[in-house]
């Protein structure tokens, strides 16, 4: 079992206690009267499913609730980093680097 | 009983038998209370707290107690805030008052759970067999809430006492909370 940092509750807990919500930093077209179909279909379903260090939203559903973000390595299942909804998204070939060192 | 709780609102149910009552470890099902559910940022915790009567805590998993008062940190912007039953509407007025447009949610959600009350040196065991989670006591201090999972059932732990915790769950799932605690303690003395 996977343990999930939350950064709202400040402790680890099992992943039971979470649901993960797919990748993270994908804005929502600010017109979408005026975004094309084709636009629309890569906001709703097109993900880069990265093999290796991919940013997602995790949710602390059984828990605080919050929404918050993880860099996670899809290879090991390692997680590099675990931060608020509304940060920046870090440096994910810095985080690569020192994970590997 | 109500003596190993750290506070004078969470009572056995005197109409109600021990659900498990053995040396190490005891479950009584708790008194009925007053569940207020409250929703809000920063600028309103201030007004809120002074008209609940306790100090809405900011620290994460951590409450706050009074007399007859109680306000558990749910998340970030939720407390869940607990009174006898009978102070329910003045509370609710009071909190409403208080606070008057600035933004907020108080919702009154006292029928939604149910608490039973897990005392005894083997508590801890008994609430590990079906939540992952470290109950000892520097990582769970006494004083600690937090929602969590019990085999299937969305709970809340709310600890009272180094040995005693408040365990809530949805009405409809008390059964199958305390059902699930009740079998896994006969391990105890099966021996
Ligand atoms: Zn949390």
């Amino acid at each position: 079992m996977l343990l999930v940092y939350c950064p709202y509750c400040g402790v680890s807990r099992p992943e039971t206690e979470f649901s993960c919500r797919g990748e993270a930093h994908i804005a929502r077209p600010a017109d979408p009267a005026q975004t094309s179909d084709e636009d629309w279909v890569n906001f709703l379903y097109m993900r880069s499913n990265t093999k290796g260090v991919y940013v997602e939203r995790w949710r602390h559903i059984h828990g605080c609730g919050r929404f918050f973000n993880a860099v996670r390595n899809t290879v090991s299942d390692d997680f590099l980093k675990f931060y608020k909804a509304g940060e920046p998204m870090p440096d994910l070939e810095e985080l690569a680097k020192e994970a590997g060192k | 009983m109500s003596d190993v709780l750290a506070n004078d609102l969470i009572t056995p149910d005197a109409g109600v038998s021990p659900l498990l009552s053995q040396s190490d470890v005891s479950i009584l099902k708790a008194a009925p209370i007053a569940r207020l559910s409250f929703r809000a940022r920063e600028a309103a915790l201030a007004n809120a707290g002074t008209a609940f009567g306790v100090p809405l805590p900011t620290q994460p998993l951590s409450s706050e107690i009074g007399a007859k008062r109680a306000a558990l940190w749910m998340g970030p912007d939720e407390w869940t805030l607990l009174a006898p039953e009978e102070d329910l509407e003045t509370l609710f007025e009071t909190i409403e008052t208080a606070l008057g447009d600035q933004p907020h949610a108080l919702v009154d959600i006292s029928e939604r759970s149910e608490a039973i009350i897990v005392s005894g040196e083997k508590a801890v065991w008994l609430l590990n067999t079906g939540i992952f989670v470290d109950f000892s006591i520097e990582e769970f201090p006494v004083g600690t809430v937090s929602r969590t999972i019990f085999h299937k059932s969305p709970v809340m732990i709310w600890r009272t006492g180094a040995d005693t915790f408040v365990v809530e769950a949805w009405v409809s799932f008390m059964d199958y909370v305390s059902g699930l605690l009740v079998q896994s303690a006969q391990e105890l003395t099966a021996a």
